[in-house]
């Protein structure tokens, strides 16, 4: 068993944890804790950590690692009713907040406030010697989300621990460290003993830039929406890192262009991982895609094959498995299906899309399904189709298809295509948030259905 | 097509689409605090291209992203020359 998050800490040097207005100096960690002395009652349990702050969900991981049970780390957009849902299905019983006071439905759970500005000395650390489970949600289903299990040694495989520590290494990230792409910085961080900066909730980007440089970054990460936006910003001007990593989405060519010509002697590195199947490798020739010859090694840690036109994954850092879910994480073989499409150009393999047509606007996932859903629900709508349009700045956006139902009083005089258009962008705009709002609507005759009975969807 | 009142327009269309609330846009407007977000620029870059079948972000080398509305209109300037 890896030793539990809070070794990684050391009092001897000043490295820090800082959100907008606030520093939470690490060393303080070692003789105290924010739980207002009650960290023991937490032992064996399963907690959500439901914080307004990423500094508080982070101060939780590291003072909690190795006491709870299992730690479910509530991402900050979960809508109420599936927090209730997850907090059933994952059996806990404690919840984790900054906030003095929580309520979520009916639940019973009992309330453990965290303050990073108020740390309690304690004179003996209680011994951190669980197995905890790490619970992590996933971004990508309709409805209440799925719940994947790691711990830390999964989640700190690809991170290399025994690295001598790098006091004046500090992280930026656009992620939020309540994801998989955030938490890895997280884990970096700490494993590399330096310090890392996190956006404040609501702070803008060019805010969070500003501090960034403010903080002497040397290493940042975000996806490739994330660093398109940034390189728009002229605060992105003011940070100087040392190494720029991208995960989460397609590293297309123009953004790795753009960030070289933006940032010309940072090295810069783009990562494929998954919340399922972990952190599988990483890019660091500038080019987009992947070597081919990575699907050829046999004796690495991490395989990777291709089976069906999609990725499929083995390794050390894959999720342990579904939490209140039947489903398989990964095959007989133990490979993890990633249900990205890759195509082999000679040499390289490159990223072409999700598996059923899942579309990816700016790290955001989206079933076409479930916009079709609403759209098919307006009256004068007969069937749609959801499909997505590549943009060079958010990777893919949505549009759709509709076939209009007559009405029965139709006399078959033209009506206005334009205002039917707008009004079923409205009627969507009520419904669904905006990375889920066709941005484009046109008007068909009618949508091939297949054989099995099913939409026919072509790959964007 | 004139391209400048194109682009502005089109700028000007989708934020007010998206309800978002929208400085002038003149050209030493900063793009990210114009009141548009990743996802309007999206919106409007697709929309460039059907109007004037160039999409700069793609087909422009050595791609700087543009960080004023001045520079995004002379991007699509360069690519249609």
């Amino acid at each position: 068993m890896r030793r539990p998050l809070w070794h990684t800490i050391d009092h001897k040097y000043s490295v820090s944890l800082f959100d907008c207005d606030r520093n939470l100096e690490l060393g303080a960690l070692v003789n105290g804790s924010c739980l207002n002395g009650r960290i023991e009652e937490l032992r064996g349990r399963s907690v959500l950590i439901a914080t307004q702050s990423q500094l508080a969900a982070a101060t939780a991981l590291i003072e909690l690692d190795g006491i709870a049970r299992r730690l479910i780390l509530c991402p900050p957009d979960l809508p109420a009713d599936h927090i209730s849902a997850v907090m059933a299905q994952a059996d806990a019983s404690a919840v984790v907040s900054d906030q003095e006071t929580w309520q979520i439905g009916e639940s019973d759970a009992e309330l453990f406030t965290l303050r990073c500005a108020m740390i309690d000395r304690v004179a003996i650390q209680p011994a951190r010697d669980e197995a905890t489970q790490w619970v992590l949600l996933t971004s990508g289903t309709a409805g209440v989300p799925k719940m994947v299990v790691h711990t830390l040694s999964t989640l700190m495989g690809a991170i290399d621990s025994d690295a001598t520590p790098n006091r004046d290494m500090v992280w930026a990230t656009f992620y939020d460290v309540r994801r998989y792409g955030g938490l890895q910085v997280l884990l970096r961080t700490l494993a590399g003993g330096g310090s890392m900066v996190m956006s404040g909730t609501g702070q803008t980007p060019a805010d969070f830039l500003a501090q960034a440089a403010a903080r002497r970054v040397t290493h940042m990460s975000g996806t490739p929406s994330h660093w398109r936006r940034a390189l728009m910003s002229p605060a992105a001007r003011m940070c100087a890192p040392k190494y720029i990593r991208l995960s989460g989405e397609i590293a297309d060519q123009p953004i790795l262009d753009g960030i070289r010509a933006f940032f010309p002697n940072t090295p810069v590195a783009h990562a494929f991982a998954s919340t399922e199947a972990g952190v599988a490798f990483e890019v660091g020739d500038g080019l987009a895609g992947f070597p081919a010859n990575l699907l050829a090694h046999e004796d690495g840690t991490v395989r990777l094959r291709i089976e069906d036109g999609s990725l499929r994954i083995r390794s050390p850092r894959t999720a342990l498995r579904y939490l209140a879910n039947e489903e398989a994480l990964c095959d007989k073989d133990g490979f993890v299906d990633t249900g990205d499409m890759v195509e082999r150009r000679g040499d390289r393999c490159y990223f072409v899309g999700r598996r059923g047509g899942v579309i990816n606007v700016g790290g955001l996932k989206v079933h076409p399904e479930e916009i079709e859903a609403v759209i098919n629900r307006h009256p004068r709508i007969e069937l749609s189709r959801v499909g997505s349009r590549k943009s060079p700045i958010t990777g893919a956006i949505v549009v759709a298809d509709i076939v209009i139902r007559p009405l029965p009083s139709d006399d078959g005089s033209p009506f206005e295509p334009d205002g039917l258009k707008t009004d079923i962008v409205e009627y969507c705009r009520g419904l669904l948030p905006p990375h889920k709002v066709p941005s484009a609507i046109r008007i068909v005759p009618s949508l091939e259905i297949a054989a099995s009975g099913k939409l026919v969807r072509v790959i964007a | 097509m004139l391209l400048r009142p194109t682009i502005i327009e089109q700028l000007t269309q989708v934020a007010k689409e998206q309800n978002k609330k929208v400085l002038e846009m003149s050209d030493e407007v900063i793009l990210l605090d114009s009141g548009l977000d990743s996802l309007c620029f999206a919106i409007v870059v697709s929309r460039l291209e059907d109007l004037l079948g160039v999409d700069p972000f793609s087909s422009v080398e050595e791609l700087r992203f543009p960080t004023t509305v001045g520079e995004f209109i002379s991007l699509y300037e360069q690519a249609a020359r």
